[in-house]
């Protein structure tokens, strides 16, 4: 009921190509998250699975159908803004109906729907507002809204939070994860924010410089990743790339040790080093560590640690050293 | 803090600065309009003073409206500017979305010809504009002001629209899209409101000078039926003698129109000039 295949996909502007050559499968009820420093063409890709955008080869293909000639308003998909894009001057209940309204729906579906959505939503009190006095939450929710009523094959997001405050990004993320239960719908979801990919996804796909760097599921490339880019872009803080003497010993030209897998010693350890800073979040403490070589690393200790910045401390990993090669593909732990 | 932003001394010269440059604004306005109730001698004698029972004297307004069709003419005016206004916004409106929304090979080429019509006078046209008006029989017609009127406009219009329709959001048309909305559909209802302050602009600095407009009605259409105000006007203007009386009567009565639209636009007016300063 809706599946997406994308076959060797490019885009270019004028001399420049954005999108080099994508391949992607997409099964029904998938949630996927596109992830990837910005400028990297997730966006693009997107605009072009919509159809806002004329891909220049290659081939998208929804429910196995080419899509490539067909209009965006006939790919029975639904599109979520970052900026929401409500239309100012209708009513919530209006943004809502106006895509059915222009597929010629029956008014009976239209109403039946609107009301469906606005329950799983909680929209009701808002029906006759315009979105010009609604909070960012309520109108990112009518913006939500207007793609259920669709009931389209895919549901395509794009960077839907991003404009949301902390505390209501955590909260719309949780509904966008209910939702996605209950609509048992195909979604593709686009944001820079890794923490998101993780949390959402079924099947990130990590994108950097128009191409796919690694494609699997948030453990996948937790434990796994491909190469070097998608192991310092997944995982927060950062991973620790280590080169030199350190890398040469275990064999390889880099070696990646999360901060996690680091434990914190007075006494001794496989590095030196000294503190440079210590951040407590409470729940854990970020500790930076510059190394006797000049690296700093950074190391994740639970609770709080005496630890302050001056002190002599060694470092010991406690769990999987990811080895590189010269290329930056990953070649074993 | 607060006090130093509202201090005495500065709101006395701010609205000092402001009143002085109302006054001098204002004064050949006021000149006109009081004068125009005044006697051929009182003006002459006395043109500083307000009209007084003694020199009042409607007799500008009786000849005006009395001689010639006046109302004629202030009705050729209006169909001329309201038909160009019309022309311009609806055209310029659709060229800037054009050249805002859609990549095409000589985008850039195309906006900096229609920009360049704000340098070169249409006027230095005159002779083929002329020819070509008496080759389409449209000499002494509303439509010959009307179609010069829009190409004058138009490159302004293109200019400061296509600037302001690059601010609409793309989420907002793309949603249109993604809703089936037409081209069209999404011009006129998603974007031209959002651009209205732009459009009150652009209208008022199109209306004045076309309005006010003497050389193309003396050339395109001189005819009694299609005479302007302006045009009008002149009829009291003599190389020898000049009817003082109706001239003022006739530019104050000419105001009447302006300052109404003016009245209709400016809400929206400074809100478009200040929305690039102002945020």
């Amino acid at each position: 009921m809706g599946s997406l295949e994308l076959r060797q996909v490019k885009k270019s502007f004028g001399a420049v190509d954005v999108i080099k050559g994508v391949d992607l499968t997409v099964a029904d009820g998938e949630f996927v998250v596109f992830v990837g420093p910005s400028g990297c063409g997730k966006s693009t890709l997107l605009r072009i699975i919509a159809g806002l955008e004329d891909q220049t080869a290659g081939a998208v293909l929804i429910d196995g159908k080419r899509v490539d000639a067909t209009p965006p308003a006939k790919r029975e998909i639904a599109m979520v803004f970052q900026t929401y894009a409500l239309y100012p001057h209708l009513s919530v209940k209006g943004n809502m109906e106006l895509g059915l309204r222009q597929a010629g729906a029956p008014e009976a579906t239209i109403a039946e729907r609107v009301k469906k959505a606005s329950e799983i939503l909680h929209l009701e009190p808002y029906l006759d507002r315009k979105p010009s006095a609604l909070s960012g939450g309520q109108r990112q929710r009518v913006a939500i809204g207007r793609a259920i009523v669709r009931e389209p094959k895919l549901f395509l997001f794009d960077e839907p939070l991003s404009n949301l405050d902390a505390a209501l990004r955590v909260n719309t993320r949780l509904e966008i994860a209910k939702l996605h239960r209950l609509l048992k719908a195909t979604i593709i979801y686009v944001t820079h924010d890794q923490v998101e990919a993780m949390t959402l996804a079924d099947k990130i796909v990590v994108l950097n410089a128009g191409r796919i760097e690694q494609v699997g599921t948030p453990m996948e490339l937790y434990h796994r990743p491909a190469n070097l880019f998608v192991a310092g872009f997944i995982g927060s803080p950062k991973m620790n790339f280590l080169t030199g003497q350190v890398a040469e010993k275990a064999g390889a030209t880099t070696v990646g040790i999360r901060p996690e897998h680091l434990s914190l010693s007075r006494e001794s350890g496989a590095f030196a080093g000294v503190v440079a800073h210590a951040e407590r979040l409470g729940a854990d403490t970020f500790v930076y560590v510059e190394a006797d070589d000049g690296a700093l690393l950074t190391v994740r200790v639970i609770g709080d640690t005496d630890a302050d910045a001056g002190d002599r401390v060694f470092l010991t990993p406690t769990g999987p050293v990811h080895r590189f090669d010269g290329g930056g593909v990953r070649v074993g732990e | 803090m607060s006090r130093a932003r509202t201090s005495l001394p500065r709101t006395i010269a701010a609205h000092g600065i402001l009143i002085t440059y109302t006054i001098i604004a204002l004064f050949p306005v006021i000149l006109i309009v009081m004068n125009s109730f005044k006697s051929r001698k009182a003006i002459f004698a006395s043109p500083l003073t307000l009209p007084g029972p003694e020199t009042y004297d409607p007799i500008g307004y009786t000849t005006v409206l009395g001689q010639g069709d006046f109302t004629g003419y202030f009705i050729n005016s209006l169909i001329v500017t309201c038909g160009s206004l019309a022309g311009v916004l609806l055209f310029g409106a659709m060229a800037a979305f054009a050249l805002s929304e859609y990549r095409f090979r000589m985008n850039t080429l195309t906006g900096l010809y229609l920009a360049l019509g704000i340098m070169i006078p249409i006027r230095l046209g005159t002779i083929g504009i002329l020819k070509f008006m008496v080759g389409a029989n449209l000499v002494n017609t509303h439509l010959a002001l009307i179609l010069v009127y829009t190409a004058q406009g138009l490159p302004l219009a293109v200019f400061i629209l296509s600037e302001f329709m690059r601010t609409v959001s793309d989420d907002l048309k793309n949603a249109g899209r993604i809703d089936g909305l037409s081209e069209y559909r999404i011009f006129f209802r998603l974007v031209l409101p959002l651009v209205r302050p732009a459009m009150a602009t652009v209208a008022v600095f199109t209306m004045i000078p076309i309005w006010n407009d003497l050389w193309f009605p003396l050339i395109l259409a001189p005819a009694e039926s299609t005479k302007t105000v302006t045009l009008g006007a002149q009829v009291f203007i003599g190389q020898f003698v000049t009817n003082w009386n109706a001239v003022l009567a006739a530019l104050s009565l000419a105001i009447v129109p302006v300052l109404v639209l003016y009245l209709i636009f400016s809400k929206s007016l400074i809100r478009g000039i200040t929305s690039g300063a102002v945020k």
